[in-house]
């Protein structure tokens, strides 16, 4: 009959849309996507940003260069650390101000417990959406270990505060290098436990291998920097090419996978914690004696025990509080290698004591870009392990 | 190769009439192109072998108000191969509100896409043969640019409210 | 003597309103609600070091439906703004609110066109926790303070209806 030969021919498909946040367990932070699906299979992802803008860029035009350096360290919440430092250095070079050699080793050992404290974090969420609860609570014991570590620098856990244009705020304390010793002597063989559960992990390895895969030319095209493009075989890291804050002393290696997709990143941080407590350890040895910021009048807080006894201290640190510094007229663009990849401050100033345009160059808002290219074809729930595969921070991306 | 060469390259290439200024501030080049040619001139700087400049870090703009032209273009933009930066400029006038033009380059370089959505948003600037000309981070129905200078940071009650109207507009 | 020594080993004698606050306040579930930087510190008194579950509260739920206790950790963006009142709207009575960090009790550092100066200006909040972020003490101290606070609501009398239209409707 007609009609039975009908029904059984109707195989009608449509595309689903399907809303993904911007509340969501898996999206790590206010973000949303609108999922096109065809059953299980994705066909577009389109996100929708700008749930956690909060007009960054537009409020540093309003503060003294100074003001803007806690400002920028919830940029990116996961690492604050480097975010300070990226600032610090693009002031430092439009001032023409040379930072003091203990102060730049003390700022790269912050720089790198920033980045195994955001890959630590990595670790966790992302075993955690796919499936593997574990990594999450060890990694979190570890994290408490370096936000003590933070904690003695200057008093903030998450965001200590700790960088100033010049150097640094203070001195480390007492206990701050024993500590960091025995983290260093202890967070290798920590690294191995992580790597026992998720590594060799069959679970693992058949919901990561060949899923979200970025081949280089696109990810090249779509300016993805950091682990995104170490994991698809570009050995680049801005440590090692444009090297700042004295790196080119230190002896690491940049890890590079060839297979561009989810577990490929995944080795490439896992290596890059190794490496940065190589780095670590090798900053322990090398740490000098001296002044802790650059003596220069003018556009550098002076020394705290000098501003009580000398005249002229005190009216600097004065005019600097009141007024604020003020650079040349010009512009400047610093980049350093972030958890993420390239972090970028662009700086225009116009003579004044206020940045006349900041614009902070996100590579997480960058690497996102990379999220429609990456799921297109693959099943919804492999889109949950490409998202954490990017490594985004909400704040960094909607700045 | 060093950015004051490059800088002379493109000089050399396209004359003076296409690269207007070059300024040199520390150790880096910024250089102002006529916004006609600026996709010439991109893809010249993308597809020559001696400068591949394949990566594009960002594109910003820059409000010079009460400067004419107002508005300032930025391209920075990095070589993989050869290790070297460099920032091109244009200066795109407004002389009516809504005439700020200026063409995309996310033909040559395709993350500039959402580096341009964010520009064109926050300053109210158009981008010529944009794939994909939406709003990125504000909310859809806001009208204001909230980048420019004349705009005030706390915004306005009827720029910028809270909610913009009772029935939750903002389509979740 | 009397009646005391009959009853107290095997009979606890309270009034009903007391123990329905007992019984909110020892298992009140979070919603987990991080929006920003202070949702770290949050994720932080969840684990073995601040541990938050010897008060009952481990079980943070995704889906505003199960939850009890929204904790706003972060900036609330303006474009976020219809999404929070969703998701309170959804809530079941009874339902409360803490402000956690200085962003969600009054805007924080961000005193700007795009963010809420203070989510109290939309939601009946309970508690307010200063801090950027405050530390994983300080949330505890605030979830006490809000234990604090239901063990003396009437929850029979005077039971406690947030008569809130939020989102339209």
């Amino acid at each position: 009959m007609p009609e039975e030969a009908d029904l059984r021919d109707i195989s009608r498909s449509e595309i689903i849309e399907l809303n993904l946040g911007p509340h969501h367990p898996s999206t790590h932070g206010v973000f949303r996507a609108v999922v096109e699906l065809d059953g299980e299979m994705v066909v577009d992802v389109v996100p929708h940003l700008g749930y956690l803008h909060r007009g960054y860029e537009k409020t540093c035009e309003n503060k003294h260069y100074h003001q803007v350096i806690p400002l920028a360290e919830r940029c990116d919440y996961m690492g604050a650390s480097s975010n300070s430092l990226c600032y610090c250095l693009t002031l430092e070079k439009m001032l023409d101000v040379e930072v003091p050699e203990r102060a730049q080793v003390i700022r790269v050992i912050m720089a790198e417990l920033s980045r195994i404290f955001s890959h630590l974090f990595w670790l966790g969420t992302h075993g955690h959406d796919v499936g593997a609860m574990t990594p999450l609570f060890y990694m979190l014991r570890e994290r408490e270990e370096i936000m003590n570590l933070f904690e003695l620098t200057a008093g903030g856990r998450l965001m200590p505060n700790y960088m100033r244009i010049g150097g640094l705020i203070r001195d480390l304390e007492e206990g701050f290098v024993e500590r960091l010793q025995s983290f260093t002597e202890h967070f290798d063989r920590r690294v191995d436990e992580y790597e026992t559960l998720l590594t060799k992990n069959a679970i693992y390895m058949d919901r990561t291998k060949g899923i979200g895969v970025l081949p280089l030319e696109e990810a090249i095209a779509l300016g993805a920097s950091g682990p995104m493009i170490r994991g698809s075989g570009l050995a680049w890291d801005i440590r090692k090419s444009e090297p700042y804050s004295g790196y080119e002393q230190y002896q690491f290696d940049v890890p590079v996978e060839t297979g561009c997709d989810v577990y490929s990143r995944y080795l490439v941080r896992v290596a890059e914690m190794r490496q940065s407590n190589r780095i670590l350890k090798q900053a322990i040895d090398r740490l000098p004696e001296g002044p802790i910021r650059a003596a220069s009048p003018g556009v550098v807080f002076p020394p705290q025990e000098e501003i009580y006894t000398k005249m002229e201290s005190l009216i600097h640190h004065f005019m600097l509080v009141v007024e604020g510094l003020k650079p040349l007229v010009g512009e400047y663009y610093q980049t350093i290698e972030s958890a993420r990849g390239e972090m970028g401050c662009y700086l225009v100033s116009d003579g004044g004591s206020k940045p006349y345009r900041l614009k902070w160059r996100a590579p997480a808002f960058v690497n996102l870009e990379t999220l429609a290219r990456m799921s297109r074809g693959y099943f919804f729930a492999d889109l949950i392990a490409i998202l954490s595969s990017i490594d985004i921070v909400l704040a960094e991306v909607d700045r | 190769m060093n950015q004051e060469s490059i800088g002379e390259k493109l000089l050399a290439k396209f004359g003076p009439d296409v690269i207007r200024t070059a300024v040199t501030f520390r150790d880096q080049v910024a250089v102002t192109v006529a916004k006609e040619r600026i996709l010439d001139v991109c893809k010249f700087l993308k597809e020559d072998p001696e400068l591949a400049f394949n990566f594009l870090s960002f594109v910003a703009g820059v409000d010079r108000y009460p400067e004419t032209p107002r508005f300032e273009v930025v391209y920075q933009l990095y070589s993989l191969k050869r290790n070297h930066r460099f920032r091109i400029k244009a200066l795109v006038e407004e002389s009516e509100p809504g005439s700020a033009v200026i063409d995309s380059v996310a033909s040559i370089w395709p993350t500039a896409n959402w580096h341009e959505r964010e520009t064109a948003e926050m300053f109210g600037m158009t981008f010529r043969n944009h794939p994909d000309p939406r709003k990125l981070l504000l909310p859809e129905d806001w009208t204001c640019h909230p980048l420019r200078k004349d705009f005030p940071l706390y915004g306005t009650d009827e720029d910028t409210p809270d909610l913009r109207s009772k029935a939750g507009s903002q389509g979740i | 003597m009397g009646i005391e020594r009959h009853l107290n080993d095997t009979v606890h004698v309270t009034n009903l309103e007391w123990f329905v606050n007992w019984a909110r306040k020892s298992s009140m579930w979070p919603l987990g609600f991080g929006l920003a930087c202070c949702a770290l510190e949050m994720i932080a008194t969840f684990v073995s070091r601040y541990d938050l579950s010897r008060f009952g509260m481990e079980v943070a739920r995704p889906s505003p439906r199960h939850a009890d206790l929204m904790i706003v950790s972060g900036t609330a963006s303006k474009k976020m703004l219809p999404a929070i009142l969703r998701i309170y709207e959804q809530m079941a009575e009874p339902r409360w609110v803490i402000a956690m960090g200085a962003c969600a009790c009054t805007g924080g550092i961000y005193k700007n066109y795009a963010v809420v100066q203070g989510i109290d200006r939309w939601l009946p909040v309970d508690v307010y926790i200063p801090g950027c972020p405050p530390r994983p003490e300080s949330l505890l101290d605030g979830i006490l303070q809000l234990h604090a606070k239901v063990m003396k609501e009437q929850s029979i009398h005077n039971p406690r209806v947030t008569n809130i239209k939020v989102a339209g409707r």
